[in-house]
């Protein structure tokens, strides 16, 4: 039985073991790489997509989990308000090193500043403490999450 | 590789002039587009009638800043229009030699120092022969013309536009030694620069190793061998096979392989092989067995890096046991390597750090010539050294080869970290003495750890018996003192040992900078008057980046309430960087580091805005590995896999950091390595002053500061 979801706004239907991890499915059967593979485990973040706008480590998600949902990645979030804020503070601050987590820290900073239009240091720190980056750019992440979280505000 | 041999340096500048005289060599020949509306002089642009400029990048782009500093330099010399500048990654090619290496590779914190003056004259080239084409379509002398934002200019304001000049500029001879500019005109090198490959890497279109993919491709995970020349005892290759997708199982030296239609396949397949390995003498390999070698390397270290006065005649008043573990790299992106054996062709996508090397190596695996050997190299999710290693390239050869398909290897995390090539374990014996009036008149050094020289596989130990990586920065620290003995003594546990960001430095900035901490704490000194002091009247840069730090940091004033300043220095790669750290610790023992102010002087600069990432990042990674960081041992076998028993920084611990860079006209130093070496000891020396507890052994062990 083909596996049926959303990806970026878009139907899909999978015919994959279902047990496999969602993370899978988006770099393999739908060439959507831009989501990264880091641990396998949940640990490290850098395979975080939104599920119905909530951040999950799609490395960790079997596909049988997401089946009817639907799926944001780092190829489909600028679509939002919030997303577009985000990739744009990214850019203004230039926060990217090697890059390869930045997906994931990305996926995780929309969630927060979806929920929450002006996070806390304490806020940003509990929502973006599961996204590990071995260049060490957090404190770029932080004050692009601030940035966007100004833009994202004004006027409001 | 930390080390410049100059005979070498200038046999690589020579084998750049024949890079002039045959502008595009081998596959860059290839790569290049066969236009007749391209001016491409060398091998380093091209630029077509629509302006537009395309630097090709011989270096790897880890997160260091390559892809944007390589077009600096080449931009500048050119004076082309910053906004009409591009870059793509160049194939692997002798024309992109690192000059400092005389091969093609990127490591050593070498990019921008060793081709600073090469690809400059490379843009210097191009604007001379822009310039003589305009001289010609205009019939005026070419020194009566200037250029600026990619236009050649007249004396009376005409101009006109480098793409036009295109056809005529291709026709004009190569100049052999271009005029370079003087640091003093630089207009685009020492301006803080956004990255040009920040686009790509925040909307998900940026490429990295694991996201090459070619049509009939494989995935492979493999079961790797504890340490090499280990074979397996025995594996269920029939369970693994029963996984739904896998399609071969193949046995290789460094472990067995289960190939797939994808990753989710492969791991499974991987993980039901349940491979027992024949572990032989290595069984008995564990911490303890590693701390007891390295112990015996130290206790008879009589390879000697550094003799001054008469060591053996002072009495030492002070003595301390420094030692630190084996450390993983732990790139974000799992080592991974897609190969492809078309009969008497290889082709590689790849991020490594050595595409040259791995030419001649890959073609070795597959038995073909290095020319057949095409390397395409993509993004690397972090290197830190770890992927200057061919091990995953020939892997995958090897894989591919065997199983006549393109095959793509992706390490799971768990092989990646138990893989081999860590930074080695290191163990160092200091003995001191202090005069009346307290400065020290003895530091004598045993080393015991592994040699990096004799586990690279391109370099020797020399006949002195002193590996210089397992001593650098340990057996040239910049401080006075009239009787010094720095040994070496080689201790092999048995674990493959690799470049880890800053090599020896990692460790030895940490032994001596402590060490020198414990002098001035015996001699109720300032720890930074103490330094300054036993600097002399040499070491300018050393005391410069000392004192700018401190300035900044507001040492010698009072820190906020339980809040306490550590500080180091360390000149490595050519650069000089010293850091205070600010630190609280908890009752419970734990430090909290509250800031971070450095000062670095890497002489003249490239791209500041890198600069100042490239320490943030130093720090954060020397960070982790003070805290968290070690690779342990039992039963032969690393007892680490994954994020939750190898833990590194979060956002909630990364401190706040400062970077001030010297303003200084020296040649440029490197970047991506220097600011890890000062991070432990400066944070070391300030647990030091918040508890009085001398952190001896890295990872910090907090119990040890647990208030009674």
């Amino acid at each position: 039985m083909p596996i049926k979801l959303t990806v970026n706004g878009k139907p899909v239907s999978l015919d994959a073991d279902p047990e496999m991890p969602l993370l899978w499915a988006l770099r393999e059967d739908l060439q959507l790489t831009g989501t990264k593979f880091g641990c396998g485990m949940a640990l490290c973040g850098a395979c975080t997509v939104h599920l119905d706008g909530s951040p999950i480590r799609s490395c960790s998600t079997p596909l049988s989990a997401v089946a009817g949902k639907r799926i944001t990645t780092i190829e489909g979030v600028g679509a939002s308000s919030t997303g577009k804020a985000v990739q744009l503070a990214w850019v203004k601050l230039d926060v990217p090193q090697c890059g390869y987590c930045q997906s994931g820290q990305i996926m995780s900073a929309c969630a927060l500043l979806a929920g929450k239009k002006k996070p806390s240091d304490a806020d940003i720190d509990n929502a973006m403490s599961g996204n590990l980056c071995r260049c060490g750019t957090y404190n770029q992440i932080r004050a692009a999450i601030k940035d966007a979280s100004a833009s994202l505000t004004k006027g409001a | 590789m930390g080390h410049i041999d100059r005979r070498e340096f200038l046999q690589s500048g020579a084998a750049l002039s024949i890079g002039f005289t045959l502008p595009l060599s081998g596959r860059a020949a290839a790569a290049a587009p066969a236009a007749s509306n391209t001016f491409a002089p060398n091998a380093w642009l091209r630029l077509t009638p629509d302006n537009k400029i395309t630097v090709i990048c011989g270096s790897a782009e880890m997160g260091q800043g390559v892809l944007t500093a390589i077009p600096m330099l080449l931009a500048e010399e050119l004076e082309a229009d910053w906004k009409l500048v591009s870059v793509e990654q160049a194939p692997a090619d002798a024309a992109y030699n690192n000059p400092m290496f005389g091969m093609q590779a990127t490591g050593g914190s070498t990019t921008v120092r060793a081709h600073w003056t090469p690809v400059r004259q490379a843009g210097a080239a191009a604007r001379e022969m822009l310039v003589a084409a305009a001289a010609k379509k205009w019939g005026l002398p070419a020194d009566k013309l200037r250029c600026e934002r990619s236009h050649v200019i007249a004396p009376g304001g005409q101009k006109i536009a480098y793409g036009a000049l295109v056809a005529l500029a291709a026709e004009q001879p190569v100049p052999e030694k271009p005029l370079l500019k003087s640091s003093a005109d630089f207009k685009i090198l020492g301006k803080p620069t956004r990255r040009l490959d920040t686009p790509a890497k925040t909307n998900g279109t940026a490429k990295f190793g694991i996201d090459a993919r070619v049509d009939g491709m494989l995935v492979a995970v493999m079961a790797r061998a504890p340490h090499a020349g280990i074979k397996p005892k025995s594996f269920n290759e029939a369970a693994a096979k029963a996984v739904k997708g896998v399609r071969q199982v193949l046995a290789i030296p460094s472990g067995v392989a289960v190939l797939a239609d994808g990753y989710w396949a492969a791991k499974k397949g991987r993980d039901a092989l349940a491979v027992e390995w024949d572990m032989g003498d290595k069984a008995a390999l564990s911490s303890a067995k590693v701390s007891e070698m390295l112990a015996e390397g130290a206790a008879k270290a009589n390879a000697v890096a550094l003799e001054k006065g008469a060591a053996k005649d002072v009495a030492a008043t002070l003595k301390a046991e420094y030692e630190v573990p084996y450390l993983a790299h732990a790139c974000m992106e799992p080592l991974n390597c897609l190969a492809w054996v078309k009969g008497d062709e290889v082709e590689i996508w790849a991020g490594t750090q050595s595409q040259g090397p791995a030419q001649g190596i890959l073609s070795q695996v597959a038995s073909v010539t290095p020319a057949k050997v095409k390397v395409n190299t993509l993004l690397l999710g972090g290197g830190f050294g770890r992927r200057f290693a061919p091990d995953f390239t020939i892997d995958a050869v090897l894989l591919s080869k065997l199983s006549n398909r393109p095959v793509k290897l992706i390490y799971a995390r768990e092989d990646d970290m138990a893989a081999g090539f860590y930074r080695p374990a290191s163990l160092v014996r200091f003995e001191g003495a202090l005069d009346a009036s307290g400065m020290p008149t003895l530091l004598r050094a045993d080393v015991g750890s592994p040699s990096i020289m004799a586990a690279s596989g391109f370099m020797q130990i020399p006949p002195t018996g002193v590996d210089s990586m397992a001593v650098e920065g340990l057996s040239d620290h910049p401080y006075e003192i009239a009787n010094q003995r720095i040994a070496y003594g080689r201790a092999e546990p048995g674990p493959q040992v690799w470049f880890w960001r800053s090599v020896g430095h990692s460790q030895n900035a940490f032994f001596i900078e402590s060490f020198i901490d414990e002098m001035a704490a015996a001699a109720k000194a300032d720890p930074l008057a103490f330094r300054l002091k036993l600097l002399g009247d040499k070491h300018a840069r050393h005391k410069g980046v000392l004192e700018l730090a401190a300035a900044k940091a507001g040492w010698g004033k009072p820190a906020a309430p339980g809040v306490h300043r550590g500080i180091a220095v360390a000149e490595a790669f050519g650069s000089y960087v010293a850091e205070v750290v600010e630190v609280s610790v908890a009752a419970d023992g734990t430090p909290k580091l509250h800031r971070v102010v450095a000062a670095v002087d890497c002489g003249l600069t490239a791209n500041p805005q890198t600069i100042e990432r490239q320490i943030e990042s130093a720090i954060c990674y020397g960070l982790s590995a003070a805290l968290y960081g070690k690779i342990t041992f039992a039963g032969g076998k690393v007892e680490q896999g994954n994020f939750h028993d190898y833990p590194v920084v979060r956002m909630s611990e990364m401190p706040k950091i400062e970077v001030h860079i010297v303003p200084s006209k020296a040649e440029p130093g490197g970047i991506g390595e220097p600011g890890t070496p000062p991070l432990a000891p400066a944070l070391a020396n300030a647990i030091f002053a918040a508890t009085g507890k001398r952190i001896r052994k890295l990872p910090i062990d907090t119990s040890l500061l647990k208030k009674a």
